[in-house]
């Protein structure tokens, strides 16, 4: 295939971000559309997240996450867009010139009016972090362990240690149990979990799995297989207290110690990056800083929940049919958010004070607030208070701007949110 | 199973040096204990083609450095191998280390290399060449010969070159004796008793342990770790050359160089361990490499690594390369002590061996009519036009999946890997010859997948495919 196909808007990416992303775009009117997926089948990352507890928002039922992702999948084949699975997109460029590759099609360009950016997000790998010790097989990651187990049906271990209390690691921990491994702890970091609540109880509580706070893995032991690690306990700056080393037999270490956006594409197109996010700076439309590039999903900011990324894909879904419709009407003046005290980030990190809807902020916390509330302000102005009785930085947070607090917003105002005792 | 000549391991020498009696009508064994050639020194190295100034005047390793990086750049080009003519940077701190640059620089014109060949700059001419250089530096030593190479690129590239022209490869052979009997060797190895007229003991750290077989007694390793970290391509050119630290009392300091395949290397540290089996790094190892590498380029940072790792430098007491027939039997042939700079003179080595075996072989090698000095290229995809892509992926589907996908490597690459002359047997074996699982998600997506391309290929179970071979496995028994 030699010639170059158009499309209005091309989707990178068929996980949940893209799906829903494309399936808005669909129902607001744009025409030709194509989802281009790296792996098989679409769904992403939820086709191996067998465990229930997907769509309590969105849906308000409790779905496994292949179920959560077929809902979208059945929508997708309904509708008229195209799909390419197995196909990796190479490079994009500023034109929005998709340039990919599979083995039907071989070699293909795509000339988009709109590219949606949804390529999810990756595991922080072993490298990333200062552990001693050889490098004996059964150290992988946590989401590496749940593809073998949950789509290929083997176990990559039978003793597990686990590092990181994401949630990644804690519903590891309980599918690793049920399969008959036996899993002797898990091991954090920080004083505190980075999973959700309802993990610790469903998937650590009820199987009598320890969890170590302040606690972490120093040295890797075994020349072929794993054979313990030592772990350790840390203080408050995160460095090791000496005389707490303690070996813990084992043959697997299973990593789940942060994600991070997928955005190697983005940066081949020089958007303007958030260096806390580790995704494309976004208007309230998921817009990037490139007109016609959106960007939604785990490649934007690292979420907990998939409810919430695709309420945000539908928002990116809606901005490219927009955009695609008059893509040289453009009136947007700009207030930026910027995260005060206590606050790690918010997304969009711009919004349009022009916009005729009312606008979400997602903004994460920096640690483990109690009896707290988090304020939205503008100068000496408050526009929203809300109080809550416990705020972590495992789940993310929201706040609502309405049209009445955007006339009060002026152009180029800083809107922060922060955290504050009450 | 009977040869004229034994190699007693698979790395960079033992390949490039059955390479080299390849080009003869003999029957050659290239005999590797692990899953893989290149699977110890010659996979966890600098990677370095040092100039050659740096040996003391007179020593086999001054000689051969000089010699062999020489050759380097030819024997690269022959066998597909990347190497690049970079040039080194010593760098001094203090007006007096500017005096050892003065003294390394005689040195090199002792060692024989060319007075043009280097050159002392001042510290305005060294920031315009390393902008990213530390304010402390003063000035520095560039040689424009030193360069880098991947070496176990280099090691796979040798031994496909061997096998391709009649060397046998044997992995899972470690060897546990040697006899000599009625004028042949006998090993007993893990795959059965071996014979052999002669033997090459290139093996590494073991070396003296398989001297010590036929009596030898004086080859003495005490094996140095070295520990590196590996940093993420998105720091690519922070440094331009190798950059040495001018060495001191305190040490050699460690260097900090790009890799040819766009990362940056930093390291190593030198500890003397015991084992010499494990290359298990120190806790706070990083940290003591990433403190020396700041003295050199203060920007470095900790953050940008995608992996760390230790490798076992084979250091002879003596300190240089020890080299040639064996007081306990002429026909065993010692190529041992084999330490930095060991892959710069590695082609030299090989020829040097060459001479040695010809000095005591009983009759003349017979030159073979059809040797073949190369190998098949290797397709690289993540290096290709965009034109080029589109015609390879016409030729072959299977290069147009992608598999790794920080690192663009496709399946077709990886089938070639498997079914090359000496084909990778493992995870690690695909990793060194494809770069899969070599990028920044160190393999966390394509892990399952190169998985699944090896069972399929070899026809074994997934289960049975392992990251390095041994008891390294990867998974266990099917879920319930």
């Amino acid at each position: 295939m030699n010639s170059t196909l158009k499309y209005d808007l091309v989707v990178i990416g068929g996980g949940p971000a893209g799906m829903a992303a494309a399936l808005e775009a669909k129902k607001n009117g744009v025409g030709k559309i194509i989802i281009l997926e790296r792996a098989e089948t679409l769904g992403g990352i939820l086709e191996q997240c067998i465990h229930t507890g997907f769509g309590l928002h969105y849906f308000g039922e409790e779905l496994s996450g292949p179920e959560y992702a077929h809902k979208f999948i059945e929508l997708v084949e309904q509708s008229d867009i195209d799909v390419k699975t197995d196909t990796m997109v190479i490079s994009i460029s500023k034109e929005r010139m998709v340039t990919a590759v599979n083995n039907q099609d071989g070699f293909i360009q795509i000339d988009a009016t709109a590219v949606i950016l949804a390529m999810g997000c990756r595991e922080r790998a072993r490298g990333a972090l200062d552990i001693a010790g050889s490098r004996a097989s059964g150290v992988m990651t946590a989401g590496a362990a749940q593809k073998f187990v949950n789509i290929d049906g083997y176990m990559p271990g039978k003793k597990i240690v686990i590092l990181g209390s994401g949630d990644i690691g804690l519903i590891m921990a309980r599918r690793m149990t049920l399969e008959g491994a036996q899993v002797k702890m898990v091991c954090e970091l920080m004083p505190y979990s980075g999973g959700l609540t309802r993990n610790i109880v469903q998937c650590l509580d009820d199987f009598d799995i320890p969890l170590k706070l302040s606690c972490t893995v120093i040295e890797v032991h075994g020349t072929e297989r794993v054979e313990g690690i030592t772990i350790a306990q840390v203080d408050e700056n995160r460095n090791v207290i000496d005389g707490t080393q303690e070996f813990v037999e084992c043959d697997t270490l299973l990593l789940s110690v942060g994600l991070i956006p997928e955005n190697e594409l983005s940066k081949q197109i020089d958007i303007d990056m958030d260096p806390i996010t580790s995704g494309p700076v976004v208007n309230e439309m998921r817009q990037t800083s490139l007109p016609g590039v959106f960007a939604c999903g785990n490649v934007l900011q690292v979420h907990d929940l998939v409810d919430y990324v695709t309420t945000e894909s539908q928002i990116a879904g809606l901005g490219a049919a927009k955009y695609i419709s008059n893509p040289n009407n453009d009136d947007s003046r700009y207030a930026f958010t910027k995260g005060g005290d206590g606050v790690r980030y918010i997304v969009p990190q711009k919004v349009n004070i022009n916009s005729k809807e009312e606008i979400k902020l997602y903004f994460r916390v920096a640690d483990v607030y109690l009896k707290s509330k988090f304020v939205v302000s503008v100068g000496d102005e408050v526009l929203i208070e809300k109080r809550k009785q416990k705020f972590a930085p495992g789940e993310m947070e929201n706040a609502t701007l309405t049209l009445e607090m955007l006339e009060k917003i002026k152009e180029n105002d800083e809107i922060v949110i922060s955290i504050k005792e009450r | 199973m009977f040869y004229d000549v034994a190699i007693i391991g698979a790395g960079v020498i033992g390949s490039l040096t059955a390479r080299n009696l390849s080009q003869y009508n003999l029957k050659v064994a290239l005999i590797e204990k692990g899953n893989d050639v290149a699977c110890a020194t010659s996979k966890a190295n600098s990677g370095i083609v040092h100039a050659g100034f740096d040996a003391k005047p007179g020593t086999l390793k001054a000689r051969l450095n000089v010699d062999g990086t020489k050759k380097m750049a030819d024997v690269c080009k022959t066998l597909f191998v990347p190497f690049k003519e970079i040039g080194s940077l010593v760098v001094a701190f203090s007006d007096y280390e500017v005096e050892t640059l003065r003294e390394l620089y005689q040195r090199g014109i002792t060692n024989g290399l060319d007075a043009d060949s280097m050159e002392i700059l001042d510290r305005q001419a060294l920031v315009k060449l390393e902008p990213n250089i530390s304010p402390d530096a003063v000035g520095a030593l560039l040689s424009k010969t030193a360069g880098i190479v991947c070496p176990y690129e280099l090691t796979v590239a040798a031994a496909e070159c061997a096998a391709t022209n009649g060397v046998e490869f044997l992995r899972n052979c470690g060897v546990n004796s040697i006899k000599f009997e009625n004028d042949m060797f006998i090993l007993s190895t893990e795959q059965g008793e071996i014979s052999a007229k002669y033997i090459i003991n290139a093996a590494g750290v073991h070396s003296d342990d398989i001297a010590k077989m036929i009596g030898d007694n004086s080859i003495n390793i005490t094996p140095r770790l070295g520990e590196y970290a590996l940093l993420d391509k998105s720091v690519g050119n922070v440094v331009n050359h190798v950059i040495f630290q001018c060495p001191t009392e305190m040490g050699k300091g460690v260097l900090i160089a790009p890799t040819v395949d766009g990362n940056v290397i930093v390291g190593p540290t030198t500890v003397e361990v015991d084992n010499k089996d494990s290359a298990a790094i120190a806790q706070d190892a990083l940290s003591n490499v990433f403190k020396s590498a700041n003295k050199s380029v203060p920007s470095i940072s900790m953050r940008n690594t995608i992996t760390s790792f230790g490798g076992l430098r084979a250091h002879d007491v003596t300190s240089d390369f020890i080299i040639g027939s064996s007081n306990a039997n002429k026909k065993f042939i010692n190529v041992a002590g084999i330490a930095s700079p060991g892959l710069a003179s590695s082609p030299a080595i090989a020829d040097y061996v060459l001479e040695i075996l010809k000095s005591i072989y009983d009759g003349e090698l017979e030159k073979k009519s059809d040797y073949n000095p190369s190998r098949t290229e290797p397709v690289k995809f993540r290096e290709m036009s965009d034109e080029q892509r589109r015609e390879l992926i016409a030729k072959n589907k299977a290069y147009g999946r992608i598999i790794c996908r920080c690192e663009t490597v496709t399946e077709g690459e990886i089938i070639d890997a498997i079914n090359s002359p000496v084909g990778a047997r493992d995870v690690d074996g695909v990793k060194r010859r494809t770069r899969a699982g070599m990028g920044r998600c160190q393999s966390g997506f394509c892990g399952s997948k190169v998985m699944e391309i090896l069972s399929r290929e070899l026809n074994v179970p997934i289960n049975e495919i392992t990251k390095f071979g041994g008891k390294s496995d990867i998974l266990y028994e099917r879920t319930k």
